[in-house]
């Protein structure tokens, strides 16, 4: 029933009762109590309704299959250009198709076609574009030749609509013209068009555009041929045209690298080898996007009214969104033009018996809905969570010991979780942090600047000897810091240490005596074929700080304690920091944490003037190469001017030689050798304090069905179903509403007033003057 | 009276220009529009044309104040502080560093403010007048002592404690109603119920006791005496004679917040999942959106002047004596 319908009902019966009960006692039900014992029934009866009345959700949907979900910043960019956070890729990845998919089930992450009809095809060439075998030594080019599924259709939208003449329905040659539409509901005629090859090219050139500010267009320009150049003529041509024309057609202009081969077929041509941009076929920035779409939403006028690409995408995929409210809810709904594609029936082993499977051929998506809405705060959404009113949640600092027990055997759900037939999936967030030393700092670092003059040969000893007391010191400070609990104290024991920058699940990844790091830590057997890796002895350390001339952690040619600066936004006198203080003090390193704001925090590391720094990278593909670039010579911060990923501006060549090598190369025994290597040469360096790897830990309400983390992957919401009969039984079971206590406090306000009352009238009875 | 309040417009027009000058060298001081880009295009994969091309895309390639490449002319007119100053004065608010229509924002982020901040503010005042002429009645009396405890603790617990203490009870114990959210429409009541309460409650111990005092001042004046010695009804006396000129005072206190409360209330929208203006400008702070930021300032400043304005022509209406020149 209609909530304010049943709320106007209640009035009139809650009205005639009071006129009733009021020919009894004038007194008692004089106005004003009439009015709140109204106001009372109003709420009591409108109770009655289906819904419970905590209920946050509208309920207008009826049956529908809807996943209610949050977002606790609102996104900032929607267009698959320019979008670059998973904030962002939550909502875009369900609308958009790149070519390529993750496997949902299948682990280590596996590509699959996703709008293709196969993997692409690559073909090498030499510089003068004659075919090469792969192996060749004379390979300039590789080229990916893409062919599209026949019969995908886009999600209906205005930008497809034509008029009676066949050409767009919706075309404003001025602002004034485009004056009634102020959003994007006023165009009440949509159409649809066939995916086509046109559409894919589109979108590249899209990236190659500098307008659209497009955070990889940069990195794909050094590898896509002819980007660069396609980017500089946009521009120009961009430059001569007035300020309110500047929407270049990018149809109108080619692209070297890029040709169209038929409808459904196009090429993309590299330079040289490049293994990971299978990776990037997977990711958003590679969905298509028509030039109908771009004309459309650059209509004059309608960019003033927040009618832009940026917030309201158009795709092929399984949900398209029909609300964008960034200010307070997103809602997807199912697209019906979507494509048949059927749940997968192969996975994991236990995949199977965790009922993954159950659903194995079905076509997807299985939900009709899916609302997000906007929850600033963590406690009261992990209230509703609780109240089943959200269907999954992470598990914050404040929840965390509600949610889960630490015992012997790690980390369980709580008993009143289990109660509740909640489940638990635990994701290995594939991203490393770590503790960072700058490399070109003169205490921790002693490595010299790329752009250096060369040193004479005694000069060169002696920096070789510098060299050797900085690595010393940061063998010291690693074997001090103590990972394991820092990630007990202060992320809940969800992680684990880490022995290099690859984390778990990406290829390269070693586990147990074969990862670890001898330099820093112990192997201990447990006696069953089994054991762990323990810090080595403190004193080792302090041996270690002696040999690099920082005896008890003073300097031993002046004697003045070492003092070491450590670089972080967060305020000062925190409880990480006074930790992290403690580890340092365990050699007689004096810590000295800089607090700063983020502005001066990333100029400190841009400029190499940082000394020790905590950074993180969170993988952009399941690949080797994405996280030992880190560490690769040329990406230092400081040589590119804060456009590398080489925070610690850590250069060793040898390490770059092996990395240039390692790259090209296929996941193989061979590759894994050449990683082993990498990996020696970074724990011998040791550039970065300490490592570790996150865990996620992701809460299920039981109605949810077919849910797995995947690490890379944000596209999983047309696998995921739900029970909305259970759902709506454990609503009713789990808010049940208690009027009690609130007529209890209203009878104690009632009978507050009713003693003031008489109080009152006692007092101006009071005689001054007796007979 | 209207030469009056158009003097008053037009002091506001420099008030105004300082304010914007003000936001503009602080937050240029603290940020340059290299960082900005930087924040707004994120850290991975960034190069220097990606941070030219956002500048020169949002107009932050030109010099802050002076331009001397240009001519006479240009040499203001083409800074960044002219482009995003001067258009504030017509209400061009433009668009954010994001890239969205501010104004669109604002207009559809005030409706959830007021539907809170209105009615938390006219029953607040109903409450705290009410009470306050029920303590007062009892002046001198052990009620009146132990209301004045009451309120001075109420006044000592945190606004934060109202908020989680009132969704714990009503909404997570008693399921009363939802803990936080909003809808639009018909069915908002559900959601503004109680962070509408805890803001009434919440103000109740500073309100009544700051109208207790106004009251008993103005209930120990002699016209007070002089009614009560013609035989007025204490009621009478409170209501025909206390009320009224008591109300004087609470009118510089309260008219001047009018204007000012579609700005919202970042607490209470924050906590209770309001989609209004409250957090909006903080928001803007922290992503370093200096659009929204000079915006949101210059609003702030426009609708205090009015308020002040508001203030000073409300004391003609219920104070004849006063007179505006």
């Amino acid at each position: 029933m209609d909530g304010a319908w049943q709320g106007l009902v209640s009035v009139r019966i809650a009205g005639t009762l009071m006129n009733r009960l009021s020919d009894h006692s004038e007194m008692l039900f004089n106005s004003p109590f009439r009015l709140s014992f109204s106001l009372l029934l109003v709420m009591l009866l409108a109770g009655c309704q289906e819904q419970a009345w905590n209920n946050p959700h509208p309920d207008e949907d009826g049956d529908a299959r809807i996943l209610y979900s949050s977002f606790s910043s609102r996104p900032k960019h929607l267009d698959p250009a320019r979008s670059y956070s998973s904030d962002e890729s939550r909502f875009i990845d369900q609308i958009y198709e790149p070519p390529l998919e993750y496997h949902y089930l299948k682990r280590p992450y596996e590509l699959i076609p996703n709008t293709l009809t196969e993997m692409p095809q690559i073909e090498y060439s030499d510089a003068h574009g004659n075919p090469v075998p792969e192996q060749s030594p004379l390979v300039a080019y590789s080229t990916y030749v893409l062919t599209i599924k026949p019969g995908i259709h886009y999600q209906p939208h205005p930008a497809f609509a034509l008029g009676s003449d066949g050409n767009p329905r919706y075309r404003f040659a001025s602002a004034r013209d485009s004056q009634e539409y102020q959003s994007l509901e006023d165009f009440t005629e949509t159409g649809t068009r066939e995916l086509v090859s046109d559409d894919y090219i589109y979108q590249i050139k899209r990236l190659a555009d500098p307008a659209n500010l497009s955070p990889v267009r940069g990195l794909l320009a050094e590898f896509i041929v002819g980007m660069d150049e396609f980017g500089d003529r946009v521009t120009a041509i961009r430059k001569e045209r007035p300020r309110n024309q500047r929407w270049v057609n990018l149809d109108d202009l080619d692209m070297e690298g890029l040709e169209r081969l038929n409808d459904y077929q196009f090429s993309i041509r590299l330079k040289g080898k490049y293994p990971q941009f299978r990776y990037w076929l997977a990711y958003h920035f590679f969905a298509p996007v028509p030039e109908l779409v771009d004309e459309f939403y650059n209509q004059p006028g309608l960019a003033d009214r927040n009618i832009v690409l940026d917030w309201h995408p158009v795709g092929t995929g399984a949900f398209m969104m029909t609300r964008n409210d960034p200010n307070e809810v997103i809602v997807l709904e199912r697209n019906p033009n979507f494509r048949e594609d059927l749940y997968p029936s192969e996975g994991e082993k236990e995949d199977e018996a965790n009922g993954l499977l159950a659903a194995a051929g079905q076509p997807m998506p299985f939900l009709d809905k899916v609302v997000y809405r906007l929850e600033k705060e963590a406690i009261p959404l992990w209230s509703k969570f609780l109240q089943g009113y959200y269907d999954r949640s992470g598990i914050g600092a404040d929840s965390f010991d509600q949610a889960v027990s630490v015992g012997s055997q790690g980390i369980r759900l709580s008993d009143e979780m289990i109660e509740k037939g909640i489940t638990m999936e635990i994701e290995v967030v594939p991203g490393t942090y770590y503790l960072a030393f700058n490399m070109l700092d003169p205490i921790v670092g002693g490595q010299r600047p790329h752009n250096a003059p060369r040193l004479n040969a005694r000069d060169a000893k002696e920096h070789q000897k510098t060299a050797e007391r900085a690595r010393k010191l940061r063998q010291a400070i690693s074997i001090a810091f103590d990972q394991e609990e820092s990630i007990s104290i202060f992320a809940n024991g969800r992680g684990e240490v880490g022995m290099g920058p690859i984390p778990p699940g990406i290829f390269g990844y070693q586990t147990g005596r074969n990862g670890l790091n001898n330099l820093v830590y112990d192997w201990v057997d447990d006696g069953n074929g089994g054991g762990r890796a323990v810090l080595k002895p403190i004193e080792y350390a302090r041996k270690l700080m002696a040999e690099a001339g920082y005896p008890d952690g003073r300097d031993a040619d002046t004697g003045k304690p070492l003092v070491l600066n450590y670089e972080t936004t967060s305020g000062g006198g925190n409880s990480n920091q006074i930790w992290l203080i403690k580890q340092f003090r365990k050699l007689g390193i004096e810590l000295n944490i800089r607090s700063t704001d983020y502005n001066r925090f990333q100029e400190k590391i841009r400029t190499g003037n940082a000394q020790i720094f905590s950074w993180g990278w969170m993988a952009d593909y399941p690949d080797a190469e994405n996280f030992l670039f880190l560490l690769y010579g040329p990406n230092g911060q400081v040589a590119t001017d804060g456009a590398g990923v080489n925070s610690s501006n850590y250069s060793n060549p040898e390490y770059d030689r092996l990395f240039d090598r390692m790259k090209l190369m296929p996941d193989s025994p061979e590759r894994m050798a050449v990683i082993r290597k990498m990996l020696d040469i970074f724990q011998h360096d040791a550039p970065w304090g300490s490592v570790w790897h996150p865990h996620a830990y992701v809460l299920n309400n039981p109605w949810v069905k077919n849910t797995k983390a995947h690490g890379i992957s944000q596209s999983v919401l047309k696998y995921i179903d739900i029970d909305p009969e259970m759902r709506d039984r454990v609503w009713a079971e789990r808010n049940p509403p208690v009027i009690t206590p609130l007529l209890t406090v209203l009878g104690l306000l009632f009978l507050l007033g009713l003693g003031g009352y008489l109080a009152w009238r006692k007092r101006l009875q009071v005689k001054v003057f007796h007979d | 009276m209207i030469s009056y309040i158009i003097r008053r417009l037009l002091y506001a027009v420099p008030i105004l220009i300082g304010v914007n000058l003000l936001t503009f060298a602080l937050f240029f001081m603290v940020n340059t529009p290299d960082q900005m880009a930087r924040v707004q295009l994120g850290d991975k994969h960034m190069d220097a044309k990606a941070i030219e091309a956002w500048k020169a895309e949002r107009g932050y390639d030109k010099p802050l104040f002076m331009n001397e490449r240009e001519d006479s002319e240009g040499l203001l007119t083409d800074t960044i502080f002219f482009d995003k100053s001067v258009r504030l004065f017509a209400l061009d608010f433009g668009k954010s560093d994001e890239g969205r229509a501010i104004i669109e924002d604002i207009q559809q982020r005030m409706w959830p403010s007021l539907a809170v901040a209105l009615p938390s503010f006219i029953l607040g005042i109903l409450v705290n007048i009410s009470l306050a002429l029920f303590v007062v009645m009892f002046r001198g009396s052990l009620f009146d002592t132990g209301a004045m405890v009451a309120c001075v603790a109420m006044m000592s617990i945190s606004g934060v404690f109202y908020v989680f203490a009132g969704q714990f009870f009503f909404a997570k114990m008693w399921h009363l109603v939802p803990v936080s959210g909003y809808v639009p429409g018909a069915d908002a009541w559900r959601f503004l119920i109680l962070p509408v309460v805890i803001g009434v409650i919440s103000g109740i111990g500073s309100g009544v006791r700051l109208y207790r005092t106004l009251f008993l001042e103005e209930a120990s004046k002699d016209y007070v005496r002089t009614a009560r010695a013609k035989g007025v009804s204490e009621l009478g006396v409170l209501f025909r004679h206390v009320l009224p000129n008591g109300m004087i005072p609470i009118l510089t206190s309260v008219v001047v917040v009018i204007p000012s409360l579609f700005m919202g209330s970042l607490l209470v929208e924050s906590f209770f999942g309001i989609p209004g203006l409250g957090s909006y400008t903080l928001d803007a702070i922290q992503a370093q959106d200096f659009a929204i930021v000079r915006c949101m300032v210059f609003l702030g400043s426009v609708l205090y002047i009015l308020g002040l304005l508001l203030t000073d022509i409300s004391y003609t209406l219920v104070d004849p004596r006063v007179r505006l020149s």
